[in-house]
């Protein structure tokens, strides 16, 4: 299974793997790990589940649709490489992926 | 104070079942919401999406959802208490008092909660201190456009609030509109005439930036505001307006000693009942094993705790179980005709 580095604002590092096919935002809330509010369940509707993703990694994410770029104006502190997590899928090119969590989801 | 069988929290899909369910069993219930609308998530998060997932129904909009639902629950004249929010609750003798935060105060032995993920609240700036320039420098809503008149207003945010409020102010403030991207996801037709204000020297667009923090004591002097390169920028301005759409916050609720698990609370899935006699949670805010947040499983969840509230609100009364189909007494509370 693909591993996922998902870092809290804190610093602290949680190394999770997570099935192929689930969102890189059930794979945070499954596994408890806090910086991931995910409050709408995954619809591409609240931008709570926003997360920055590591410089290397972005470019090899497939690209934002309008609607996560929509939300992302709703989301907190909103930068370069932000995406919403819910809107990225697990798959084995992605075995290594390292996301950090902003200072709070809104 | 207001006296009821049931207070429902929350005037979301669930929210509006449980009110038809408990109608139908002779039940009258009162509703709370923080929004100024009755359709919580389908109509403040995704009006226009289609849902494929209610039974019966192969596709439909949130919003047609929520005005079939207020179709099916007209016969029940219920009040619907909008705008406002529940703030603290206690116990007297039998019965739970419940105060909002317009001071109204509603007696009943059965609450239901069915509050979703809480109430709707505007998101705000991401900038420290920036409480206490709310309301006087600092706006997520407008209430009398005139406060503006003749001042300078700095208008954030890429949706339709934003655009609507910058091209109105635009008549009678020196307006600047902030987004952090080029592209604007409001109304096209809107975009469009901000940006012809702005070649008319009407308006001025900043784009892509963000604010970064803000000058002044007790009012704002000026902002600071900075690109993704990390180019600053200062713009003197009397007020700052964000327009980001709504979160959702659980509230006072989380301070009711309901034994919150990750935000949700705990119920027995035998009646959807709390850690608390006559309080009871359904739809995406309750949790229990095997919990799914669909709209519907808060349709059940409101049957189930519909029966239990039937118990402390009629406790002299044994309710019997009928069908719509057949009961001659549900249909005549649904106000149906022998023609229809």
């Amino acid at each position: 299974m693909p591993k996922i580095t998902y870092i809290e604002h804190n610093e602290k590092s949680h190394e999770i793997e997570v099935a192929n096919g689930l969102s890189v935002m059930e794979g945070a809330v499954q596994n408890n790990i806090s910086g991931i509010d995910a409050d709408c369940g995954g619809s591409c509707a609240c931008a709570t589940c926003h997360v920055y993703v590591d410089e290397k990694w972005f470019s090899k994410l497939p690209k934002k649709e309008s609607a996560e770029e929509d939300m992302l104006d709703m989301a907190y502190e909103p930068k370069k490489f932000s995406r919403l997590s819910c809107q990225i899928t697990v798959e084995d090119s992605l075995d290594g992926l390292v996301v950090k969590m902003p200072s709070k989801q809104g | 104070m207001i006296k009821t069988d049931v207070l429902v929290i929350g005037a979301g899909p669930v929210g509006l079942f449980v009110v038809h369910q408990l109608g139908i069993i002779g039940l009258k219930a009162e509703v709370v919401d923080n929004l100024d609308k009755v359709g919580g998530q389908c109509i403040e998060l995704y009006p226009d999406k289609p849902i494929y997932d209610i039974p019966g129904i192969p596709k439909c909009t949130g919003e047609t959802l929520i005005k079939s639902l207020l179709e099916q629950i007209k016969p029940f004249k219920t009040n619907f208490h909008l705008n406002e929010r529940v703030q603290a609750i206690s116990k007297e003798k039998e019965n739970w008092k419940i105060t909002t935060n317009k001071n109204k105060i509603f007696i009943t032995p059965n609450v239901i909660i069915a509050g979703g993920v809480g109430s709707f609240e505007p998101r705000k700036f991401s900038i420290k201190d920036i409480e206490k320039f709310e309301n006087n420098s600092v706006f997520y809503s407008i209430k009398d456009k005139n406060y503006f008149k003749n001042k300078k207003v700095c208008i954030f945010g890429g949706g339709d609030s934003a655009l609507d409020w910058a091209v109105e102010l635009s008549e009678i403030s020196e307006v600047t509109l902030v987004h952090r991207r080029n592209e604007f996801r409001g109304a096209e037709h809107s975009a469009d005439v901000a940006k012809k204000l702005e070649k008319e020297g009407k308006l001025k667009i900043k784009t892509p930036f963000q604010i970064q923090s803000i000058e002044g004591k007790d009012k704002i002097n000026s902002i600071i505001l900075k690109k993704e390169d990390g180019k600053t920028e200062e713009i003197k301005t009397d007020f700052i307006l964000g327009f980001f759409g709504l979160i959702m916050k659980l509230g006072p609720i989380a301070e009711w000693g309901l034994n919150l698990d990750k935000k949700k609370i705990p119920v027995d899935t035998e009646n959807f009942q709390t850690n608390k006699k006559g309080i009871y949670a359904i739809g995406d805010i309750c949790t229990y094993p095997g919990k799914l947040k669909l709209i519907l499983s808060g349709f059940h969840e409101g049957a189930l705790a519909a029966r239990a509230c039937f118990k402390l609100a009629r406790p002299n009364e044994k309710y019997r179980f009928e069908f719509t189909t057949t009961s001659k007494n549900i249909q005549e509370k649904l106000g149906v005709k022998k023609s229809d």
